[in-house]
């Protein structure tokens, strides 16, 4: 038996199929959650797509965060149930307060769509146990309000309790000369919860799983493949 | 009937560049003398009946727990009067 991973439909979700795709390429089953619907079909996990949910309106996540679904979420998440959210979805998790700290507009003002590399820094959560700490990775990234923030307080909180699982690649030999695209403060790009069940990232790992497309690396499938080892030897 | 306006602004420590993009604009303009701009929601809300204690306290939870993100945002609530005349 497989481990069966949701991925939830919002209105104005783009990234929904593809992130059904990665789960299936890693071997596990995706299973088609809706908005509207408070009922979770029983999956072990749950991602929370990319797209404009809801057009962005007052704030991107704010309103998906008030859809019946994320009742369920928010209460199962809380209670261990991992999840996964990739850039809109990562900030409907900041707006449900799963994740501390919020999104804003990209501190550049324009979209941002481009391969994006990234350093691994906590190798130890339900979604990044496939990776190596401190592995450096490239995958895509596109998003308006991708600006990490958060206060002094939390900021230091996170990186004391190894909260921040992905920082985007500033210096270094594996740096493009990009430098931080979006002004997220310490460069974080993507964080968990104290428990590690719960995270979020601005990048997009599910368009990075088959060579043919994406970065032409498959640096995004260890999320699908991290996830499903660790629910299928639970 | 009352008007109740809600305005959410981003908190002062929180960079705001859509602010910072109207403030650069403005001496091209022929605006001197604003050094800066920061850039907010108004929201305005018809309120049924009274504005009481009790409804503006729900106004606050609603502008607390929705209109604003407090852990980004700062907001006030304010009761507005509506000119009968102009109905």
């Amino acid at each position: 038996m497989t481990a069966r991973i949701g991925v939830v439909t919002f209105p104005g979700s783009l990234d929904d199929r593809d992130t059904q795709r990665a789960i299936k390429l890693a071997g596990a089953e995706p299973v088609a959650l809706w908005h509207k619907d408070k009922d979770l079909k029983q999956v072990d996990a749950v991602v929370l797509p990319g797209g404009f949910s809801y057009g962005d309106y007052l704030r991107a996540g704010a309103i998906s965060r008030f859809s019946p679904v994320m009742a369920t979420v928010i209460e199962q998440a809380k209670s261990g149930m991992p999840v996964l959210g990739i850039c809109n979805g990562f900030q409907i998790l900041t707006e449900a307060h799963l994740l501390p700290g919020g999104m804003l507009g990209n501190d550049h003002l324009h979209f941002i769509c481009r391969d994006q590399k990234l350093k691994v820094e906590n190798a130890e959560t339900a979604w990044t146990a496939d990776y190596e700490s401190g592995q450096e990775i490239h995958i895509p990234l596109k998003n308006m309000d991708g600006r990490y923030v958060a206060d002094e307080r939390t900021l230091d909180m996170l990186e004391a309790e190894g909260r921040v699982v992905f920082r985007y690649v500033v210096g270094g030999a594996f740096a493009d000369g990009f430098g931080n695209p979006n002004g997220s403060l310490r460069d974080i790009a993507g964080i968990s919860n104290e428990a590690g069940n719960v995270v979020g990232l601005m990048p997009h790992p599910e368009h990075a799983v088959e060579p043919l497309v994406g970065s032409g690396r498959t640096d995004g499938l260890p999320f699908f493949t991290s996830i499903l080892k660790k629910l299928v030897n639970a | 009937m009352a008007r109740v306006v809600v305005d959410v602004m981003l908190k002062p420590e929180i960079l705001d560049p859509q602010g910072q993009a109207v403030q650069r604009a403005l001496p091209r303009l022929g605006f001197e003398g604003i050094s800066d701009v920061r850039q907010g929601k108004r929201f305005e809300l018809e309120v049924d009946g009274p504005v009481d204690d009790t409804a503006l306290a729900r106004i606050h939870e609603l502008a607390e727990s929705f209109l604003a993100n407090t852990v980004i945002e700062d907001f006030t609530v304010k009761v507005e009067e509506v000119a009968e005349a102009g109905k």
